[in-house]
């Protein structure tokens, strides 16, 4: 496995500074260093990263649970009430809520399936000794690298009605005029579905392509040897290896993708009348346009209960189909 | 291992889709930004610009202040990556070295915060920011780019640390070295290319972010380039392809390079620190 391990660099600064501290409090010596144990120094390790985290991570979500109960608004001079459970039955009865929501799963299933699919295919052909294989990997990784909103610009050109040349090619292949495929109300959400797949592939792919050179390549050739054919050699030796990384990737793309933004913000904003606006769209409109504080955070509480809950089925039922985790 | 004639083929032809699929949007992208504004406006678009110009590139400069843009996201994203590797390393060290309570809660907290919702972290954190008086200022977006790049980075920066055996250390320990000294002339050397391509990989993503962005500036003079880029788009969803294109095809330029530069050290701190956790 490629570890980072490698050419010495320049020294660095901040781990020797450090760890001087650690040394006054806790001194071991002559022996190896410490182990398994918690020396105080070790507190003054981790305060720098632990402040910032508690106080603009953990803090701002718990603060924003108990938002979900208040009728915070923005802008308000009066005070904050608590108003119990009242954004939540609001919820249950917003249809447009449960719209934009059904849109999101429709989303993040419509996104993480083929993703993981078209990521498998690509990672088996990238674990193979074939030519352009460096140019494959050198492209996979851009839309990784690109800035979501420069995604979806790109694509707004290529489903652009008159300048874009998906019409263009369907033109020339003589299959119609083509159409407006994101203002559609039929074609806009596929539409933008496929960005999503396109724009999150690559993570999938790496993280699969190290799980396959995980797996274990004489057991390969001995079943090979065997007479196993491929799909067998996937299903028996491929598959068990790569299961753990499969599950772990896919399970965070779910996620991602129904917390995702920018890239519909970009291409269509949520329309054509809604048809695309993701959960997270209406959330951002909810709090930021309307300033309807605690109402959003209601709805970023049911998304997150929504999404445990999902992802506890999902791993469980993943797990048990299989003898190792 | 074997495979047959007709399998190879097949395989060199799944590849060939993906290439196209690929690379097909970023060259049409390039090829619109080259565009006359005549030729955009034909009905039958080519790949190849007939008269190549730069004109898109004058007139997204003049329509939006790019430059400024381009500073003020260099500013937040060279501002969050220092920190964030600055406060992840020591942590990262504790983590990968000690098995503590606290690095099981360090590891819990990079799981559990890839799982909730920006929204829910996004309104509190605008209501703190607000009360700091850090809404609408770079260093407001600055500390929330730590936090927010802080999760990957401890994730890829304990696997690098996991990577350097533990043995060396202890080897230097045997030979005499204090601890200082061990860290000083065995660590941090070996430590230095990983931590590089974190500090790297976090100026990418918040050189690339959006929405934080897009919610916490409000001046337009200190808005960063992915929400500059937005205002290419008009209203009604109306834009002037040649100007946006070019506009985005510069952007997306540093951020492919670095990534260039630190492909393989991110495929491989993934996948130490996946594997070993």
């Amino acid at each position: 496995m490629a570890g980072p391990v490698g050419a010495a660099g320049k020294g660095d600064r901040f781990v020797p500074s450090l760890t001087e501290r650690s040394r006054t409090t806790r001194r071991v010596p002559g022996t190896g260093p410490p182990r398994r144990s918690t020396g105080h120094g070790a507190w003054f390790l981790v305060l720098p990263a632990l402040l910032p985290i508690l106080l603009l991570s953990v803090g701002p979500l718990l603060y924003g649970i108990l938002l979900a109960f208040t009728d915070a608004q923005s802008g308000r001079t009066a005070p904050t009430q608590w108003i119990g459970g009242l954004n939540f039955r609001d919820l249950w009865h917003d249809t447009l809520f449960w719209e934009s929501f059904r849109i999101g799963l429709v989303w993040a299933v419509g996104v993480t399936v083929p993703q993981f699919l078209l990521a498998l295919g690509l990672a088996l052909l990238l674990d193979q000794e074939l030519r352009l294989r460096w140019l494959a990997r050198a492209l996979a990784i851009v839309p990784w690298a690109m800035p979501e909103v420069v995604v979806g610009v790109m694509w707004r050109l290529v489903y652009n009605p008159d300048a874009g040349v998906l019409n263009e090619t369907l033109r020339g292949l003589g299959l119609g005029d083509g159409r407006d495929w994101l203002s559609g109300l039929t074609t806009a959400l596929p539409a933008v579905i496929v960005v999503g797949v396109w724009a999150g592939m690559p993570q999938t792919t790496v993280a699969l392509l190290a799980g396959l050179q995980n797996t274990p390549r004489e057991l390969h050739e001995a079943a090979a040897v065997d007479g196993a054919g491929a799909w067998r050699r996937f299903r028996t030796v491929t598959w068990p290896a790569l299961r753990p990384v499969a599950l772990a990737i896919t399970a965070l793309n779910f996620i991602w993708n129904l917390n995702s933004f920018a890239l519909v913000y970009v291409l269509t904003s949520g329309g054509p009348g809604g048809r695309t606006r993701l959960p997270m769209l209406f959330a951002y409109e909810e709090a930021f346009r309307y300033g309807q504080f605690g109402y959003a955070a209601a709805m970023g509480c049911v998304m997150v209960a929504v999404i445990s809950v999902l992802l506890a089925l999902f791993l469980v039922g993943r797990l048990r189909g299989g003898d190792r985790t | 291992m074997r495979t047959s004639r007709a399998g190879r083929a097949g395989q060199y032809l799944a590849l060939l889709g993906y290439l196209v699929f690929l690379a097909f949007p970023f060259l049409w992208l390039v090829s619109t930004a080259f565009k006359s504004p005549r030729e955009l406006g034909s009905l039958h678009p080519a790949w190849i610009p007939e008269d190549p110009t730069l004109a898109n590139f004058r007139q997204a400069f003049d329509e939006q202040p790019l430059l400024r843009a381009a500073g003020n996201s260099l500013l937040a994203a060279t501002g969050a990556a220092l920190i964030a590797v600055l406060i992840a390393t020591p942590l990262a060290y504790v983590v990968a070295r000690r098995r503590t309570l606290l690095a099981r809660a360090a590891t819990g907290w990079v799981v559990v915060s890839q799982a909730f919702p920006l929204v829910l972290v996004i309104i509190p954190l605008f209501l703190v920011l607000k009360n700091l008086r850090l809404i609408d200022s770079m260093s407001g977006l600055v500390l929330v780019y730590v936090v927010w790049a802080l999760p990957f980075a401890l994730w890829m920066l304990v696997g690098y640390v996991r990577a350097v055996p533990a043995e060396l250390e202890e080897a230097a320990a045997v030979d005499g070295a204090g601890r200082l000294r061990t860290l000083v002339s065995v660590t941090a050397p070996l430590l230095a290319p990983g931590i590089v391509a974190t500090a790297l990989f976090a100026f990418v993503t918040a050189w690339n972010e959006f929405f934080f962005a897009l919610v916490l500036l409000k001046t337009p003079e200190k808005q960063t380039l992915p929400v500059v880029l937005t205002h290419f788009i008009g209203a009604e969803g109306v834009a002037d392809l040649g100007p946006l294109a070019a506009a985005a095809f510069l952007a997306t330029l540093p951020s492919l390079l670095v990534f260039a530069l630190i492909q393989r050290r991110i495929t491989g701190g993934m996948l130490t620190g996946a594997v070993k956790s």
